[in-house]
This record gives structure tokens, sequence and C-alpha cells, in this order.
């Protein structure tokens, strides 16, 4: 069954798992150095290899980053947490458990809203955000190639092992219909860009920063009972996120269609064909044990740490978009343009320089955005805020108008220099000198005696055609207005 | 032998500092004693003669040109084979980590260096510390010096042995259930736990973390108190590792009086169903006690009787998931199944097959069915809120008293095999007494109480947590007067020893 | 020996299983015996403390031991695989991991 179809006919509900690599300085548990790079297990100390006999100590700076994300998303950060042993075999996890929060996260409890391409805003429901570590890495070394003849075998370096990280689960997105795809993308990049503003991680997907596991589960309607889900793992870019989703929808819809039943298990994306495939059904050896992790002690935050945190975090992407549109007076559909051609930034940098906003608007997503395509460079980069709210400035001032100002931030989009020096060096100010003007009227008046007797007899629209030659006189610096007083006052007069 | 054998700790230290012999002359003394007992006593898994002696030329150099040395500078200590040594391959007593040489340092192997004090070996222990016999042990049988057909306990039976037997005048131990203390019952030592998070655990083998203590032993009060003092302290490298400064414990065992210390016999470990020596030991103690100004007062302490079975879910528990690591993925035994593929799964259960002993196994067993989903509540939790009485319970008792005592272990030492009974759970028995202290966190020590058929009686004290120093302030006056009153009970070793 | 704590030999085989333990059917059946005895002794333990009492994780109770983020000493690559049963290319070398590809 296809996509389209299989979303008219199905209900579709996500649920998404997101890993964040913490950028601290050493790693969650020990004093090694949280780094990427460097030589295969160099990174590394007694306790991130699990040698008999080491122990873990938190990390201060991995509990403040989670707090943070903690209040980013909305959540509430625990009074009081512990962490907990998660139990299971795996040659990449030293000590044959993972050491990350069960039933006491964190944070729990918030919300993130999200805009889609079209403007749609849609708010996704975090159940938790918590502290655990990251494991080594595998690499597999076939039997053909591998040291040991004939033997399939793997090549562990346990650096990676340790990293801390913070995990985000959110409660079972309903509602998206056929935008599921869009909604899960679009809410991972929401997290990567709130993790980039409040400077916890450099959250590249492409370095495996950020990580997802995307579950999709489908239902005969809304009002329907939670089908079974299938958690895919792992899937590492916004693109792929879209494309898991649509392909579990189809596969799980063709199964339904069939009278086949959803087998729950973890299934692997793979980027080449844009489809999952089977991994490990869930079963009994997923008995995790958990239980308090004896070797480190409660962690109690301060409500007053807590504040602490909380009042540095920076504004995020979507409150600050609230805020700026009602400051500015801008519509939704203006607000998403500005937003969608990446100008937010830049606008209200103009806008602090000085400038209206409407007028700061007009020219970031007119004329400047005009230029920059032409120049094939990004608008933002082309000229600089503080240049845009000075041409705004001479405007108002008086000194430029629209014409001359396009002109001016060519040159300076050039490199000619500010707005004001071009402007001077260029001679391209609007002529304040009446004399020179009243020249150029008085010079208009005598070459077009014809002209004067119209405007005399009543046709106020012939002034037009004495504005070429005063503009031609004065080589557009005339002030139009100006002109036109003139030129009323001397045949009135 | 040297006559530098029979000193204690203290008197080695003293006659280092007046400059009577070298740390030298100490160490070599204490090595020969261990060559020429060993193949009797069997307490060392690793004798590490060239480190022992390196250390002591050193600590004799630093001497002899003034330096400042720590007070136990030069005179010797064994480490159970559970401390991790730098260098020094440490094994846990398991065929698992029978070639594991560790790069890196514990604490207190740290902290025994740093103040000079030779180190003679490592010292056996059941596989992983669980057991109470050392029989548990990959590395062969430790005998009680005692009377060599007896166990010397466990699981720091080496420990305890080499003390008994004179290879050491210190020991190192750890106690988890009454690792250090049954032993030092059986053996007539003085064995210390204390308070959890005393001793920093950073580089002890771990078998269940919120039990494990390390425990300073020796041959008297004075002794065990001045190695305690020496590995207490704060370290940042244990997350459980208390602030608190190091009180003064060897002045609080030398200059402590009875007179208006109020004991208090717990009511449950009065003795029941114990051995009669065992009993009537404890009683002629406590008389002795109170004859020197010791007043008894008798307290209830109801949930002990629960604290065995809370301890028999805990532990393995936590066994299940500290032993986990043993994989023979990165280090330690590795192990390929005998038939069908080899893959990393079937590898790790072959090694672990291999590698464990029977009784480590069934602790791993246990524990993983009492976290499983489904029971954890009715196990694991549950035993976690008897722990919250036990607790509460010893905080009853210590707002009438100093101290509580009762007999460390219900006999003196068993007979080798006599564990080998069908029930798992009446060995598991022995542990009654000493087990309640773990669950608390609070201190304990035992110290030699007399003898009964021949064999030593331990005397068990407990004191408030993070109150270690109350320990001494009782063992040590409580020393003096049973020596005064005829109980001498390591002369009668000593006795044994210059007849051999 | 009551009924609930009677431990069967293919419970103790999963339970083997979960913990990476292989065993013989001897093994498994000697130790559903054990844990049958020993879990009848302790299974009272959840008759004793009721919802009221809390659980006690840690001995003593400490709260928010934190390490500063500050890089310390570290294992180079040849004493972490000094002790490895196998390595290559200064990486731990482990048997196939099934479910890998």
């Amino acid at each position: 069954m296809k996509y389209e179809e299989a979303i008219k006919k199905y209900d579709p509900v996500i649920g998404i798992e997101v890993h964040v690599e913490l950028g601290t300085a050493t790693k969650m548990f020990d004093a090694a150095p949280n780094t990427f790079g460097g030589g295969p297990n160099t990174n590394i100390t007694p306790t991130s290899l699990g040698l008999p006999g080491s122990l873990p100590v938190v990390n201060e700076k991995g509990v403040e980053y989670a707090i943070k994300i903690g209040l980013a998303l909305g959540c509430e950060i625990a009074e009081t947490c512990r962490f907990a042993r998660k139990n299971y075999f795996y040659p990449d996890v030293p000590k044959d458990f993972q050491t990350s929060q069960s039933d006491e996260p964190i944070a729990a409890e918030g919300e993130v809203e999200i805009e889609l391409e079209d403007g749609t805003m849609f708010t996704i429901p975090i159940e938790r955000a918590h502290m655990e570590e990251d494991a080594g890495k595998n690499t597999h070394i076939g039997g053909a190639t591998g040291r040991i003849h004939g033997a399939d075998h793997s090549l562990v370096d346990y650096n990676r092992a340790g990293v801390p990280l913070v995990e985000i689960v959110t409660h079972p997105i309903t509602g998206t219909g056929d935008r599921a795809a869009e909604v899960a993308s679009t809410y991972v990049r929401t997290l990567r860009d709130i993790f980039r503003a409040l400077d916890v991680s450099e959250a590249r997907m492409e370095q495996g920063n950020v990580r997802a596991d995307v579950n999709v589960s489908l239902r005969e309607s809304p009002d329907a009972p939670l089908g079974t889900r299938t958690e895919t793992k792992n899937v590492n870019s916004f693109r792929s996120i879209e494309r898991a989703v649509r392909y579990e929808i189809a596969r799980q819809a063709t199964r339904l269609e069939a009278g086949e039943k959803i087998v729950q298990e973890t299934r692997h994306f793979h980027e080449g064909t844009g489809e999952t495939s089977s991994g490990r059904p869930k079963s009994d050896a997923d008995d995790y044990r958990y239980f308090p992790e004896p070797d480190l002690v409660p962690l109690v935050p301060s409500r007053d740490w807590v504040e602490e945190l909380r009042a540095t975090l920076p504004e995020l992407p979507a409150q600050k978009r609230r805020r700026l549109a009602g400051v500015w007076g801008f519509s939704d559909l203006e607000m998403r343009d500005i937003v969608n051609a990446g100008l937010l930034e830049v606008i209200e940098e103009t806008v602090d320089a000085g400038a209206k906003p409407a007028a700061a608007r007009k020219w970031w997503t007119g004329e400047v955005a005009r230029l920059a395509n032409q120049k094939d460079q990004p608008t933002a980069e082309l000229v600089t805020p503080k240049q845009v709210a000075a041409l705004i400035g001479l405007i108002n001032e008086g000194k430029l108008n629209d014409k001359l100002a396009k002109d001016v931030l060519t040159a300076v989009a050039d490199g000619e220099g500010e707005p004001a020096e071009v402007m001077s060096a260029r001679g391209l100010e609007i002529v304040e000198d009446t004399g020179a003007l009243e020249a150029a009227v008085e010079e208009a008046i005598a070459a077009n005696p014809d002209v004067v007797e119209k405007i005399k007899g009543g046709k106020m629209q012939a002034i037009g055609a004495l504005m070429g030659p005063i503009m031609k006189a004065t080589r557009g610096q005339a002030d139009a207005g100006k002109a036109k007083d003139l030129i009323l006052a001397k045949i009135n007069g | 032998m040297s006559e530098l054998i029979n000193r204690s700790a203290l008197e080695l230290a003293a006659g280092l500092k007046a400059g009577e012999f070298s740390s030298v002359e100490v160490t070599q003394a204490h090595l020969d004693r261990i060559h020429a007992t060993e193949a009797d006593f069997g307490s060392f898994i690793t004798v590490t003669d060239d480190l022992a002696l390196e250390t002591a030329k050193a600590v004799d150099a630093e001497r002899s040109a003034g330096g400042d040395v720590h007070a136990l500078a030069g005179v010797p200590v064994a480490l159970k084979d559970l401390v991790v040594t730098e260098g020094v391959r440490t094994t846990a007593g398991s065929k698992m980590l029978e070639n594991w040489v560790p790069p890196y340092e514990s604490t207190v192997h740290k902290k025994v260096k740093a103040a000079g004090l030779p180190v003679l070996g490592k010292t056996n222990l059941d596989e992983f510390a669980m057991g109470s016999t050392t029989e548990h042990s990959a590395f062969g049988t430790t005998r009680n010096p005692w009377n060599l057909e007896h166990v010397p306990g466990g699981s720091s039976g080496g420990a305890a042995a080499a003390l008994a037997g004179f290879q050491a005048p210190l020991s190192v131990g750890t106690d988890t259930g009454g690792s250090v203390r049954q032993p030092a019952a059986f053996t007539g030592t003085v064995g210390v736990k204390p308070t959890y998070g005393s001793i920093s655990r950073f580089g002890i083998i771990a078998m269940a973390s919120s039990l494990d203590q390390v425990g300073p032993m020796g041959r008297n009060v004075a002794d065990a108190a001045a190695l305690h003092e020496l590995l207490a302290g704060h370290d940042p490298l244990d997350s459980t590792s208390l602030p608190d400064p190091v009180a003064g414990f060897v002045s609080a065992a030398q200059t402590s009086d009875l007179g208006g210390k109020k004991l208090g016999v717990i009511k449950q470990l009065r003795g029941e169903g114990y051995q009669d020596g065992v009993r009537d030991a404890f009683s002629a103690a406590l008389d002795v006690a109170a004859a020197a100004g010791a007043e008894i007062v008798e307290v209830d302490c109801p949930s002990i009787s629960y604290a065995l079975d809370a301890y028999y879910l805990i532990m393995p528990s936590e066994v299940s998931s500290n032993l986990a690591r043993y994989d023979g993925m990165r280090y330690g035994l590795r192990v390929d199944p005998e038939s069908g593929p080899v893959t990393a799964e079937t590898v790790m259960a072959a090694t672990r097959a291999a590698g464990f002993g029977n009784e480590v196994k069934r602790r791993i067993i246990l524990g993983t069915y009492a976290l499983s989903a489904g029971y954890y509540d009715a196990y694991y939790g549950s035993a976690q809120k008897i722990r919250t009485l036990v607790q509460n319970d010893f905080a009853k008792a210590f707002a009438r008293c100093d101290v509580l005592v009762s007999p460390t272990a219900p006999t003196t030492a068993l007979k080798f095999g006599a564990e080998a009974a069908s029930d798992p759970m009446a060995l598991y028995l022995g542990d009654v007494a000493t087990i309640p202290a773990n669950l608390a966190g609070i201190p304990g020590l035992s110290l030699p109480a007399g003898l009964a058929d021949g064999l030593p009686v331990g005397f068990q004290i407990l004191a408030p947590a993070r109150e270690d120093v109350k320990l001494y302030e009782v063992a040590g006056p409580l020393e003096a007067a049973l020596e005064a009153s005829g109980t001498r009970v390591l002369d009668t070793l000593v006795e044994g020893l210059t007849t051999k | 020996m009551t009924e609930s704590s009677a431990i069967t030999p293919e419970q103790v085989e999963h339970l083997a299983s979960l913990s990476r333990i292989a065993m013989g059917e001897d093994e498994l059946k000697s130790l559903a015996g054990d844990l049958s005895t020993i879990l009848s002794n302790v299974a009272r333990v959840n008759e004793v403390a009721g919802d009221d009492v809390p659980a006690t994780s840690h001995p003593i109770a400490l709260s928010n031991v934190l390490r500063p983020d500050v890089v310390g000493e570290t294992l180079t690559s040849e004493q972490a695989l000094a002790s490895a049963p196998a390595s290559a290319d200064d990486k731990f070398l482990v048997p196939q991991i099934l479910g890998e590809e």
C-alpha cells in the first residue's frame, strides 16, 4: 500500500526518543576527555573501561546541561532523583550495564512547540528528559578481511563509552494525520536548534551528536486504542526521519490490510533504500533489571540552582518569534517569511540599530534579498544590519529617496564603504541646495512654455513633464516635492 | 624464627622509630615466616617479596636521612586480593582474573604506599569475597593457624590467617556481611568494619556496592585503630565516601575507660542456638566489662530477625550487576564455547561458566531473579524497606546506650567441609550477627573474648554511624580488662608458634 | 517450601541466559533447588514492611556528590589493551556480535 493511501485509511501515532551528546569537557561519570577523534582507546580511564574496582562520580556540568535542557522543554526539574543501572550484556557496554535514570528522571512533563513549513504550529508533549552515558563503538570486520582467519569479529573502541547523553522521550504524538513525517523531522530539528541555543551540544546530526529513535503505530481512527508500535533505531538525519516514518506507515498499513499483525520490534533504517528492516523482537531478554545505582548518591538539585540556571537560559527560537511578532506588529505570514528566509536575526539587529521594524523587513526581504539572489550570496551576509539601519536612517532624514538608496545599497554590497560614505563619494545625496534646484526649475519653465500654459490652465498633472528635465539637470538628486512646490510658486507667483 | 614477628604493629613502629631495627629486617622476618608457613596456612595468593623489600629500603633510607615519615612507615602489611594494586596481579580469588595486572591504583594501596608500609602480598579470599570460609577461592585453601583442620573464616580468611599465623602484623580486609569481623573472630584477631564510606572503595573490587567496606585488621585493638586512621578519609573518586574528618582512633583505644560506658546487649543476638562455648565466652566477657565499670543493658532490635533475609536479596542483586563486567571481552579470562557458533554472546556465556565458581554463580542467579521484572517490588524493594527498619531499630537502641554488643559469630571456626551441608541457608546463618551492621552502614568491631574448645571466640561491638571512635573507646579498655582477667587469647597461639 | 517460591530448572535456564552463564542440566537442577530453598526462607520480606516504610538504597544518606568538569589522568591504549584477551589496531577484538552488520 502506498503512503498516500495508508495515511488516508489509518491514523498514525508517533513517538520519538532523541539522544543528544552533551558538549562537556569530560565524560558523565569520569574525568576522561569527552572529545571527538584521537586514537582508539585513548580517551579512557579505569571507570570508562569498567575495570574491576573503578567507580563513577557525576559530572556537575552534565547535570547542569540536563537541567537546562529540561527547563527549555518546559519540564519540571525533579526535587530529587537517582541514577539507575540498566543491566544488559553487550561488548561495547564496558560494565555490562548502562548507568541511566529509570523512574526518577531529572526532568519530566514538558512540551515543545514546533512550526511546520506552512506555519502550522504543533505541540509535542514531552514525557521526560533523563541523563545517561553513551556506549563504545563496534566496527564489524568480516571473516575474509579480518585477522582471525575465517572468523567474523568486531573491534571495539571505548573512547565514546561514558560520554554524557540526555535522552528526551515524547508522549505518544497524536493528531498529526498526514503530517506525521513532517512533524517528526521538524520536532527533531527544533530540538537541534534548542540544543544549539542552549550551547549544551554541538548538536551535529552528521557526527551522531543527535540521534533519534522513531516509534510508529497505526490505528483505524483517532478514537481507537493505540496499535502495536515499532521502533526504528538511530535515524540520524532530518530527511531520514521523514522517510523512515513514511516507510513505516506504508509498511504497517500494508500488513494490516493483508490481515497480518504488527510485530513489536526494533527496526533498522537503511539510508540507501529508505526502507526499514526487522531487528530484534521485544522479548523477555529486554528485562533490564533496573535498580538504583548504589555507587552514586541521590541528586537533589536545589531550587536556587534551578532558578539560577533558568535565568541563564537564552530565549528559545519559538519564544523569540512569538515575542518579536508582537513587538513588531508583523502578521504570522510576514513572520514566517522572515524565519524561512533566515532573516530573523538580521532584522532584529537592524531594529536594534535604530530602524523601524517595517522598514527593516521591507529592505531585507526586498532589495537586499534581490541583490543577494543576483550575486548568489546568502541574504543575511550580503550587508550588515548596521548598514541597512544606516541606509534607512538616511532615507528618514530625507537625504536619500528609495531609488538613490538602492544605488547606495548596491555600492555598499560591492564593498565601496558605509552608506553615508558611498552617498557622499558618489554624490548621490538629495539636492538640498535650493539655488541649484531653482536654477533647474527656471530653466525647465523657460524651455517649456506650452507646459507652463497647461499648468496655469489647471492641468496639474502636466507638472510631471517638467520633472524630467529638472531631474536630468540635477542628476536625479532633486527632491520631487520641493521641485513641485517651486514650479507652482514660480508659475503662480 | 625472628622474635620480630611476635611484635604488634605499634611495637614495630616504635622500634623502627627508635632505630632498634630496620624496616628491611622487619620485612624480611615476615617474608621468611611466610615462606616457612605458607604450605600450612595458605594465606597468600601472591607474595611480593621484592616490592616489600624495595619499600622497606626506601623507608629506612628516608628515616636515616631524617625525613618526616608516617607513624606506621616500615611496618609491613598484607592486602586482601580484592584491593587493586597497580602492576601487581589482583585476582579477587577468581579464575576470571587469574592473570589480571591492574593498570591503575586503588586509593587504599595509594595511601599504604604513601605512608611507606611494605606490602608483603595479596591474601586469599573467597571468590569475589563471597563466602565465610575462604574455601571458595580459585587459589587453594587457607587454614586456620589455630588448628589446620579448621577454616579461618571468610571471606577475608587469608588476611586473618596471616595475622594469626604471624605472617603479617597488619592486614587489610573487606567486609560486606561480616567478612572482616567473622574471620577475625575465628582467628583470635581484631577486625573492624568502619562506617560505610569511611574508607574509599575506589579500587576495591566490588561485591555488593551498598554493603562493601574496607576493614583494617590487626592482632590487637590499637593496631587495627592505627591502620584505620591511615586508611580512612574522604576520597573524591568514591561518591559514597564520607567527608568526615578522621578521629584519633589509636588514642581512643589507648586512653579510654569502661567506667560509665553503657553496653547494650542485642536481645535478638543474645546467643540462642549459638555454640555453648561461644555463649559462655561472651557472657564471661560481659562480666569482665561490668567489673571494669561498664553498665550492661538489654536492647530490643526486632527487625534484626529479618536482616539476614534482606541481605540475601540485596547482596546478590548488586552482585549480579557488579559481576556482569566479567564477560571476557576487555580483560581477564576468555573461553570459547565447546561447541556451536562462536559469537560474543556464546563466548561471554562460556567465559562466565568457566570463570566463576558455584557460589558466585548461585548468587548471580539469585540476584538476577530478585531484580527481574515482576519480582523487584516483592524482593529487592521489600528488602530495602527492611534496611530502613533495621536502621530505625539501631537508632532507637543507640539512644539508650553507647555501643551494642553480641557474639561475632554463632560458632567458633568450623572444620573443613562442614559447610558442604546441602542447605545453603544453614551456612548463611553464620552471618546473622554481622550482617545488620552492613545493612545499616554502622561500624562494627570484633575482638577476641576467649577460647571455646581451643578455638577463639569473637566479641562484636557496634557503634552509631560516623562514630567509629566509640568502637575503640570500648574495645581498647575491654581488651585490657580481658587480658588483665587472664583471657590472653593470642598468647596461647604465640606459645604454639614457638614450639612449631 | 511454599509453592510460590519453588523455582523450576526452566526458570533457572532463563535467569542463566539473562546473566550470560552457560549451564548444563545438572547445574540448572541443583540451582533450582538451592534457589527454592533460599527464596522460601527470604520470601517473608514482603510481609514485614508496609507501604509507609521508605526504602533505603544507600546506608548513609549523602546527596549531590558532583565532580568539576575537568579532565584528569587517562589510560594509554597500551595500558587499556595490556589485559585484553585479544586486540588489533589499538582496539579490543571481540567475537562476532549477532545482529550487527
